[in-house]
């Protein structure tokens, strides 16, 4: 029974990756405080001390609330990178070959990985709702549930991105490079703490291929609903959003399988 | 006239003209042998000797670079999953989760490997028992010493019941009691589950606890057999001098008995037909020459010695060697 197989294969990397996460301490302190941080200090700092021009005159937007979506695609992008990037780690300290060597499809254990990644970038999209009031937005169910489905297919794409460069590394060495040439690359160019506009030409075309652009802009509009503030500060409506990040999540997708697939 | 027609048990492992190359290294080098069912296989051979790409290559992890290989009937590069669904494998190195439970890592296990709930509650149970890691299931690898891992991840490994199952130096830095209380495991699940038992080791005195041992070095089989016809291979007795001036005795005594010398570090060996009616001999021939002789029979230490003109245990070579292979490997170049 093959699907049976590939089915139990999935759950066993997804309840590892999720069961890891739960026991992991640190990991839920830096999940709530990093984000809080930032808002507290940046968003309040930038806020305090420079007028936020982005809103249409006349309109009040602070710009804390333009910021908290942004933390938010923050948030997810370091979560998913860095758990798939973890696969480097699984290799260097055995963990990966007790998987590679089970009878399960590979393409199966890179799908449970990315699973087990969407998991707790819900859980923590969820917690970093709570923070909503301080950017002072009202927290509703429509918009809760938006936000959380927007993050889950953010996750997906991000923590597929990863398992595609993951299963190309070997060593915690090359960890360090994709965290400096891309990760912050991505998220700088995603619009998550100021608006893109008047970029260079060819720093335009990298914001436009950054998968983290299109997540931060659903976030928003999932964040401030049907408000005045949306249509001043969101990019493209919702539907582009998630139609660019379900395209991306498809080809990132089969590219992590395959790759996963071939390695030795 | 009628065929014999009793039946072999059918070979488990099936390895013809097997052969790996990394760039220039061939670290397999046109390895044939054959595992029968319910039987306990040595490799056996010093660091580097390819040990362990032959675990790779026969467990799928790696493809071989020509020669072919089946187990259980299957062919490793044909039928990846038919293969890994037959086999057990405890890693030279470490393979748990570390913070993750006992437990949870046979639960994994348990997972990957479709075992149904209600099988695997009952056999982790026995298994955990069995390795003495009971009390400590629910506890974290983290907080395992490395006897106790090593314990679990044999447990882990027959959890499935696999048809073959590969050690790849089970007992590796473990200190001697721990290494005994290990074998007691294997052989104990081994007659529990019936697996055939593929194992390597450069600890000699374990490769005698299997039934048959094919001794490796650099990537090659130099013999195969029981322990008792490889030590059979040695002739008679085996004595080993220690002298103050190990070079010239060496040549002396070839000279002097016909007798083919070997050199290790410490010490000198040849082989007699009767050891302590020699040493008398001997401490006549060259008074002054010698520190202390020793007459032991032969232990595949010595079989090693022979085959390979080197003791399994040099894992560091002298300055000098490494200059005489560093001259070699530049005229080579050149
Ligand atoms: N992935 C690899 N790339 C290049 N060379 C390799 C690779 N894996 C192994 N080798 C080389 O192949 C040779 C055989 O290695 P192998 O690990 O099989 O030895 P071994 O018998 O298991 O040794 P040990 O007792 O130290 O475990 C060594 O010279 C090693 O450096
Ligand atoms: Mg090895």
């Amino acid at each position: 029974m093959i699907g049976r197989r590939v089915a139990k294969g999935i759950y066993a990397i997804w309840y590892r990756e999720t069961k890891r996460f739960l026991r992991d301490r640190s990991r839920w302190l830096g999940l709530i405080l990093q984000p809080l941080l930032y808002l507290m200090l940046v968003g309040y700092g930038i806020s305090a001390s420079m007028s936020f021009r982005q809103a249409p005159t006349g309109m009040h937007v602070n710009y804390v609330t333009f910021m908290y979506p942004g933390i938010i695609g923050m948030s997810v992008l370091f979560m998913s990178i860095f758990s798939a990037v973890g696969m480097i780690w699984d290799r260097e300290f055995g963990f990966l070959k007790e998987v590679l060597v089970a009878p399960v499809p590979r393409w199966a254990v890179a799908v449970g990985k990315a699973l087990g990644i969407t998991t707790i970038v819900v859980v923590q999209t969820a917690m970093l709702l709570l923070m909503a009031p301080l950017a002072h937005l009202p927290l509703g169910l429509a918009m809760a549930a938006q936000t959380l489905a927007v993050g889950a297919l953010t996750g997906f794409v991000l923590g597929c991105l990863g398992i595609v460069i993951a299963s190309r590394m070997s060593t915690m060495e090359s960890f360090q490079l994709v965290m400096n040439v891309l990760t912050m690359p991505m998220f700088f160019l995603s619009g998550a703490l100021y608006p893109l506009r008047g970029l260079p030409h060819w720093l335009s075309v990298l914001a436009h291929i950054d998968p983290l652009t299109y997540g931060v802009d659903a976030l928003r509009n999932a964040v401030y609903g049907q408000g005045e503030a949306a249509r001043a500060l969101v990019q493209y409506p919702l539907s582009v959003d998630v139609a660019v990040l379900a395209v991306m999540a498809v080809v990132f997708a089969l590219l992590g399988a395959m790759l996963f697939e071939r390695q030795e | 006239m009628p065929e014999d027609r009793t039946i072999a048990p059918p070979a488990m492992i099936e390895v013809d003209a097997l052969t790996k190359r990394f760039g220039e290294l061939t670290a397999v080098d046109e390895v044939s042998f054959t595992v029968d069912a319910g039987e306990i296989f040595g490799f056996l051979g010093p660091n580097g000797a390819g040990k362990t790409t032959t675990i790779k290559i026969l467990a799928t992890l790696m493809a071989p670079t020509s020669g072919r290989a089946s187990i259980a009937g299957f062919d490793v590069k044909r039928k990846p999953l038919r293969v890994r669904e037959s086999i057990g494998l405890v890693f030279q190195d470490n393979s748990l989760d570390d913070r993750l439970t006992a437990f949870e890592n046979l639960y994994i296990h348990a997972l990957l490997y479709d075992l149904p709930r209600a099988v695997f509650a009952k056999r982790a149970e026995e298994l955990l028992r069995l390795v003495d890691l009971y009390d400590r299931r629910n506890g974290l690898i983290r907080t395992f010493s490395g006897g106790m891992r090593r314990r679990l991840e044999i447990a882990r490994g027959l959890l499935h019941h696999p048809k073959v199952f590969f050690l790849d130096e089970p007992t590796l830095g473990l200190d001697p009691q721990t290494r005994n209380a290990i074998w007691q495991h294997v052989r104990a699940l081994r007659t529990e589950t019936g697996a055939t038992v593929f194992m390597t080791t450069h600890y000699l005195d374990e490769a005698e606890n299997c039934n048959r041992i094919a001794i490796i070095d650099h990537g090659r089989i130099v013999a195969l057999g029981t322990p008792d016809e490889l030590k059979r291979r040695v002739g008679g007795d085996v004595l080993v001098v220690v002298s103050p001036h190990q070079a010239s005795l060496a040549v002396a005594v070839a000279e002097r008995y016909g007798v083919e010398v070997q050199q290790t570090k410490e010490d000198l060996r040849f082989e007699v037909e009767h050891g302590p009616s020699f040493v008398p001999r001997l401490t006549g021939d060259f008074p002054g020459d010698i520190a202390s002789v020793s007459v032991h029979r032969p232990t595949l230490d010595d079989v090693f010695l022979k085959l390979t003109g080197h003791a399994i245990r040099e894992e560091t070579t002298s300055p000098m060697d490494q200059v005489r292979a560093n001259v070699r490997a530049m005229r080579r170049r050149s």
